[in-house]
């Protein structure tokens, strides 16, 4: 499993690294169109291929990086932001009416389609890389606040966090200073998994049209792009549907294999 | 109760969402182009300028009489609109889930009686390329292939069940598609509930009585490994009922997804409000459905709940 570590690692810091390098560096101008160079399958001049637009596939895939990267952190952020604090509110209100509220909330976002609010959502804000980051964190929190939840609750009934107690130690310092460093493993986990969800919601929205918006270049975008030129230039659509591949397998296989390395016990019977 | 609660809450969610949507459908159905005094009547006859508490309760007081409204773009009821879009969707959904279980059950089986092996390593990266896989992309490849290139199957549209074959043919193609990441998630699911079986006395004493791994697994570890499957199963149902919109699109298929879609575009929003709503009534009970089934499966849940 140290192989899927590193393997998944190495994909991931690929991505981020094509994503940072494309603030200074792609080998054309991403948003360039020349129609003598249109669909041109992957060379020496262009790598990967131009589209039928003539733009270069590479330069829009490092670009496109950004957008759907940065989609996901950030879906990321808003989902542990306002999940983490409400696990951890539940769980030290374990079995009060708060605990209560926050899971039967939770019980109730679970319950709507998401892509189907997440479109409602885009189509309510406008469709952008925002809003579809907004739609896609909304459903984030109750993930998070969930395994915040779960993970926080046991360790309420340890010594240390009793000895913090009868130290006059109040339960949202507690949540910080005791809980909260002990469940980080769990949550950096869930966070990659999220991460790589977050990767497949914001290619799903854009390709129907309610994600990044021309001429901000984004993976899911250039699939929508690419379905009436499959016949004509497979590579249009393989290549970045190849690239969304490896993202999302490095990103859970980063994920499987740090939960290995934080928690051998769960080594065992991953899923 | 909880029951009624969740609904009851999930209507006003709804309606609040939808409410935010801007574009107003009176204009969006006249175009541009018309005239304040005609916007002005439509918007009337519509109710449109009702407040928004008369406007929830008009349509909840009517979705509790079974009226889900009339349509604003096709004057048509909603129900009969959401009934006719089933008839694309309910198939698809069970045709998915099926092919899903029918991949994943054999999958997560061999997985596990090969523990740690070869095999099993085989399978779970199997299942992590498959769960990494965009579904509508996989959509794309395969119209590639067996449409485009073979000439096997359709590449999109739905000819009506008036037409049996042609309707399971143009089916096909995207049951495959939406079934591939769940079987692979399901996999995952049975396998790790399988080994965590495997540990438990009554399979080691299986064990004992001379059963081979394999055999211990089936015919003990996997009504036990039951209960998680059950319940990504439920959640599977209601994902691929909604989450079939982008491949609905994908296939041009007059699903209930499309139907939504297509409504939130059009900005008729007596259809989005309904169709959502049903669609969170459908996976609320599906849930209870589920939490009947553990009880089904696990007599030991029988008292508990």
């Amino acid at each position: 499993m140290k192989a899927g570590l590193i393997a998944g690692g190495a994909l991931a810091a690929v991505a981020l690294g094509a994503a940072a390098l494309s603030l200074a560096w792609t080998p054309f101008d991403p948003t360039a169109m020349s129609v003598a160079a249109r669909l041109q399958p992957p060379g020496a001049v262009h790598w990967l291929g131009t589209d039928h637009l003539g733009r270069d596939i590479l330069s829009m895939l490092m670009a496109g990086a950004r957008t759907s990267l940065g989609v996901a952190v950030l879906a990321v952020a808003i989902g542990a932001g306002a999940g983490v604090p409400l696990g951890l509110a539940a769980a030290a209100m374990r079995g009060r009416w708060l605990d209560d509220a926050i899971m039967r909330g939770n019980d109730l976002i679970f319950a709507f389609p998401s892509l189907v609010i997440a479109i409602l959502i885009t189509a309510a804000l406008g469709p952008s890389a925002a809003n579809a980051m907004v739609a896609i964190g909304i459903f984030n929190i109750p993930v998070f606040a969930r395994v915040t939840r779960a993970a926080a609750l046991p360790l309420w009934t340890l010594d240390y966090v009793r000895a913090a107690q009868v130290a006059g130690k109040r339960a949202p310092r507690i949540s910080a200073e005791h809980i909260l460093p002990n469940i980080a493993g769990t949550l950096i986990v869930q966070a990659t998994i999220q991460f790589s969800l977050g990767i497949l919601a914001e290619a799903g929205l854009s390709y129907v049209g309610l994600g990044a918006q021309p001429p901000t270049p984004s993976w899911g975008r250039m699939l929508a792009e690419a379905q009436t030129m499959v016949t004509l230039a497979p590579h249009v659509a393989i290549v970045p549907g190849i690239v969304i591949v490896l993202t999302v397998l490095g990103l859970n296989l980063l994920g499987d294999g740090l939960r290995d390395a934080l928690d051998p016990r769960l080594k065992a019977r991953a899923a | 109760m909880t029951l009624a609660v969740s609904l009851l809450v999930a209507s006003a969610v709804i309606f609040a969402v939808v409410d935010l949507v801007p574009g107003d459908p009176a204009s969006f159905m006249l175009g541009t182009g018309a005239r304040p005094d005609t916007l002005a009547a439509l918007r009337a006859e519509m109710g449109l300028n009702l407040p928004w508490p008369v406007r929830y309760a008009r349509w909840l007081g009517g979705v509790l009489t079974g009226d889900l409204g009339t349509s604003l773009a096709y004057r048509t009821p909603v129900a009969g609109m959401i009934v006719e879009r089933l008839q694309v969707s309910l198939p698809l959904a069970l045709a998915a889930l099926a092919l899903a279980a029918a991949v994943a059950f054999p999958a997560g089986l061999y997985a596990a009686s090969r523990g740690g092996r070869a095999g099993d390593a085989a399978v779970m990266a199997g299942t992590q390329v498959g769960v990494a896989i965009p579904n509508f992309w996989f959509a794309m490849l395969l119209v590639l292939v067996f449409a485009v290139k073979l000439r096997w199957l359709p590449a999109g549209g739905f000819p009506g069940w008036d037409q049996p074959l042609a309707a399971i043919r143009s089916l096909a193609l995207p049951a495959v598609a939406l079934a591939l990441p769940q079987a692979a998630i399901l996999a995952r699911v049975l396998r790790s509930a399988l080994i965590e079986t495997l540990g438990q006395d009554y399979v080691r004493s299986a064990r004992a009585k001379g059963l081979t791994r394999a055999q211990a697994l089936r015919r003990h570890a996997l009504r036990n490994a039951m209960i998680p499957v059950l319940t990504i199963l439920g959640m599977q149902f209601s994902f691929l009922l909604a989450g079939a919109i982008i491949i609905e699109n994908v296939f041009y298929l007059p699903g209930l997804g499309r139907l939504i879609f297509q409504a939130i575009t059009q900005r008729d929003l007596v259809v989005v409000q309904s169709s959502v709503l049903v669609m969170v009534a459908a996976v609320i009970l599906v849930t209870f459905v589920v939490d009947l089934a553990y009880a089904l499966v696990d007599p030991r849940l029988r008292g508990a709940r």
